[in-house]
């Protein structure tokens, strides 16, 4: 091997490095935190790979399935709540098997970070009868991507690297090794293993209990799973992030380092606990392992202790095993700072609107997920990815159309283009008379500005045609059809008031590319005149952070920090802020 | 040699990540094992931020427990405030001089605490810096970070060559002079 270089890499640069050294050549994905940069990371290697945005995680796996059936190593991956919408081409996979090895990236987020819940894909693995790997560090993750694809193909089954967001945003450092040189397979017509109908997937059910029979078997041989025997007074079972907690906490201790944790090793786990005196299960969320192990009638102690909700810490598990835990000084009491719209962002001028028109919102997933909170309030609901348009259409068709006269549903482009579209789809064919806000400015924010369908530019960075989000609403045959600037907030109040008394569905466009974007190029900041200003406080409304109130009543504007918006100049009725251009 | 403990804190979008895989390549590079913990994400957006760096022989948990951090790199002076915590007794305690007003503070419903810096005074070794002022000196407001990162280098024993080599392998090309100028800016201080 001439290139044994080590470096630093983000757990996500790892996942993406291990997929290209095991010789991947199809990805696909919709962006996710914690999953984002392994296909922000895999690009870097286009010349060997093919690598896209899918517009969502149910398309990014059948690409990617459709891919392994062609012969090649493929992959696809996803947040852990993109895996249910992947569930359904999972779940049939799973009786199908692979041609070219399939891995699933799924990133779970204890904690909560970034996401809507905190459920585990574990489980969502162990009924889908997938194979699950987990790493613990970032040379892990490299090495269990490779690990992944040897074992989709040596059993015929896709296989799930289940991480976290503590591992996909971890640095730690990782060897490099070359790219294996992986032939394609042969295509061979196969329609018994390929087409699902009922008489097919008889017989490959019983090949998925065959198959996970024997890898309960075998694993215990594989060296992902390991035996750590030290001090045998105390032995912990664990695996991924939490491995590393023990390790710090007791590293005396023995430990059944498991990188397998689906289907388990029974032979193995019986043999370790027969070694030590207390057996303890650490694992994040749900009780999967220790459920398990008790039910092979294994004493154990894990969750009574231990929590099911959030991230684990050393200091966590020092105080419910050893009873003990580390000095520490209670926090200052100091005053919250939750994430807010950046100054500047177009989202801000449409909730100013909507909450000056007292308009409720049905909302969906993105920055403009933000809207629910004060100064803006105007998000009333946010359930998952497209769901602001069927839940308003479902409130219309409880209490009728004069219930939601005062209701909009809002959806950013790319959330529309993930599965929004469907939701329209209904409202439409079910003569909803919603009005809905596509607030469209023109990327996948949130997760740091990734294209999509309707942004005419590819993963790979080909400029390609743009959907063009007013016709494919047009298409439909949706009459009432608007853009308007989002920050013309004249217009944007009139065109609201207009839409929303009209018995029919409506879809408002508002447009304005994501200030991170740069797409304008910034032409002044926004600056106070003070002998204009009357005190009135309209301009903090809409509660931009680089406006800040002085003790006067008058105002400063934060010249580092605005981006030259004039929101806060549309909103002031006396030209007390002018510009500095 | 123990493991020792660095955390860069501040406000999303302030360039918190920047800091610390600066921080992260220079102890690599002087043949540390490294790990380091970030916050992406929803928290971005303006939010308090927390980035955990790790080095030593062995290094296993990639975060910083309560009361263990050497040294807390706080680029605003609230979020030094809500992490001092973290610090270890003799810790050491770098924060730019700079307020921003959390929304709760922006809208009247909670007060953002005066005497911030002479309190923590009382309690840690606390080294201020207007790191934002020394920026705008040098004409480019978003280095401030990299003149943060100076300041705190010189309570770590690596090179001045070594900062110099990692900034250029990390920054933007065109950027590189600007942030070399900002690093020797905040050493100096």
């Amino acid at each position: 091997m001439s290139d044994q270089k080590t470096i630093m890499m983000l757990g996500n640069a790892a996942i993406a490095r291990g997929a290209y050294e095991a010789g991947v050549k199809v990805s696909a994905a919709y962006p996710g935190t914690p999953s984002t940069e392994i296909s922000e990371n895999l690009v870097q290697y286009k010349d060997s790979l093919y690598c896209e945005w899918s517009p969502n995680e149910k398309v990014a796996t059948e690409v990617a399935i459709g891919a392994s059936m062609a012969g090649v190593r493929a992959m696809c991956s996803m947040k852990h709540v993109g895996v249910n919408v992947a569930a359904d081409p999972l779940y049939t996979v799973s009786y199908i098997g692979v041609t070219g090895g399939l891995v699933m990236v799924a990133a779970d987020d204890p904690g909560m970070y970034s996401s809507q819940n905190e459920q585990d894909t574990r489980l969502v693995a162990r009924a889908a009868h997938v194979p699950v790997l987990e790493p613990s560090d970032s040379q892990e993750a490299k090495d269990f991507m490779k690990f992944a694809f040897d074992l989709s193909e040596k059993y015929d089954t896709p296989v799930i690297v289940r991480t976290t967001t503590r591992l996909a945003h971890s640095q730690s450092p990782v060897k490099l090794e070359e790219r294996q040189d992986i032939p394609d397979k042969p295509y061979e017509r196969d329609i018994a293993k390929r087409v699902m109908m009922p008489a097919m997937a008889k017989g490959r059910h019983l090949v998925v209990e065959d198959r996970e029979k024997r890898l309960a078997e075998d694993s215990c041989d594989f060296s992902v799973n390991r035996m750590e025997i030290r001090d045998t007074k105390i032995g912990f079972i664990a695996s991924g992030i939490p491995y590393l907690y023990v390790r710090e906490v007791m590293p005396e201790a023995s430990v059944l380092k498991l990188g397998l944790v689906n289907p388990l090793p029974k032979k193995l786990i019986e043999e370790f606990a027969s070694k030590v005196d207390k057996l303890y299960v650490v694992e994040e969320l749900e009780p999967l392992i220790e459920t398990q192990v008790r039910s092979w009638g294994i004493d154990c102690t894990g969750k009574e202790i231990f929590t099911v909700q959030g991230e684990y810490s050393a200091n966590m598990l020092r105080k419910a095993v050893l009873g003990e835990e580390l000095p520490q000084k209670d926090p200052a009491n100091v005053p919250n700072r939750p994430p807010i719209l950046c100054p500047g962002c177009p989202h801000r001028s449409v909730y100013t609107v909507l909450n000056k028109l007292k308009i409720h919102a049905a909302g969906d997933i993105g920055c403009y997920t933000l809207g629910a909170v004060a100064p803006l309030s105007v998000i009333d609901t946010t359930v998952c990815m497209g769901s602001s348009i069927s839940t308003l259409h479902g409130m219309e068709k409880a209490k009728g159309k004069d219930y939601i006269k005062n209701w909009v549903a809002v959806i950013g482009d790319s959330t529309f283009m993930h599965t929004g579209v469907n939701s329209l789809m209904n409202a439409f064919y079910n003569q909803s008379t919603e009005t809905v806000m596509i607030l469209d400015n023109s990327t996948t924010g949130m997760t740091g500005h990734q294209d999509h369908a309707a942004t005419g530019k590819t993963l790979q960075g080909d400029i390609v045609p743009a959907i063009n989000i007013y016709e494919l609403c047009k298409a439909m045959g949706i009459k009432n059809v608007t853009e308007v600037d989002a920050f013309d907030i004249a217009t944007l109040e009139k065109v609201v008031k207009e839409e929303v008394a009209k018995d029919e569905l409506s879809v408002i466009i508002t447009k304005s590319p994501c200030v991170m974007l740069g797409a304008k190029p910034m032409t002044h900041k926004c600056v106070p005149i003070s002998d204009k200003c009357k005190k009135c406080g309209m301009c903090l409304k809409p509660g931009c952070p680089a406006i800040t109130k002085n003790e006067d009543g008058t105002i400063s504007i934060d010249d580092t920090l605005c981006n030259g918006c004039d929101l806060c100049v549309s909103m002031c009725k006396f030209g007390a802020i002018g510009s500095d251009s | 040699m123990d493991t020792r403990n660095i955390m860069i804190v501040g406000v999303g979008g302030q360039g918190t990540l920047l800091t610390s895989r600066v921080l992260g390549g220079v102890m690599q590079d002087a043949g540390y094992t490294v790990k380091m913990s970030e916050v992406h994400g929803m928290a971005q957006r303006g939010g308090s931020v927390v980035t955990f760096v790790r080095y030593g022989d062995e290094v296993f948990e990639p975060i910083v427990e309560e009361g263990c951090a050497d040294l807390l790199i706080a680029f605003e002076r609230l979020e030094a405030m809500r992490y001092a915590h973290f610090l270890k007794k003799d810790g050491v305690l770098i924060v730019n001089d700079q307020r921003m007003d959390p929304m709760p503070v922006v809208m009247g419903a909670a007060a953002y605490p005066e005497n911030i810096i002479e309190d923590l005074s009382k309690e840690y070794k606390v080294i201020s810096v207007d790191a934002m002022a020394e920026a705008k000196k040098l004409g480019n407001p978003k280095v401030f970070n990299v003149i943060i990162l100076g300041v705190a280098a010189k309570h770590m024993d690596f090179s001045v060559e070594s900062w110099n080599s990692v900034i250029e392998k990390t920054v933007k090309e065109k950027f590189i002079d600007i942030n070399k100028q900002a690093f020797a800016t905040g050493y100096a201080i």
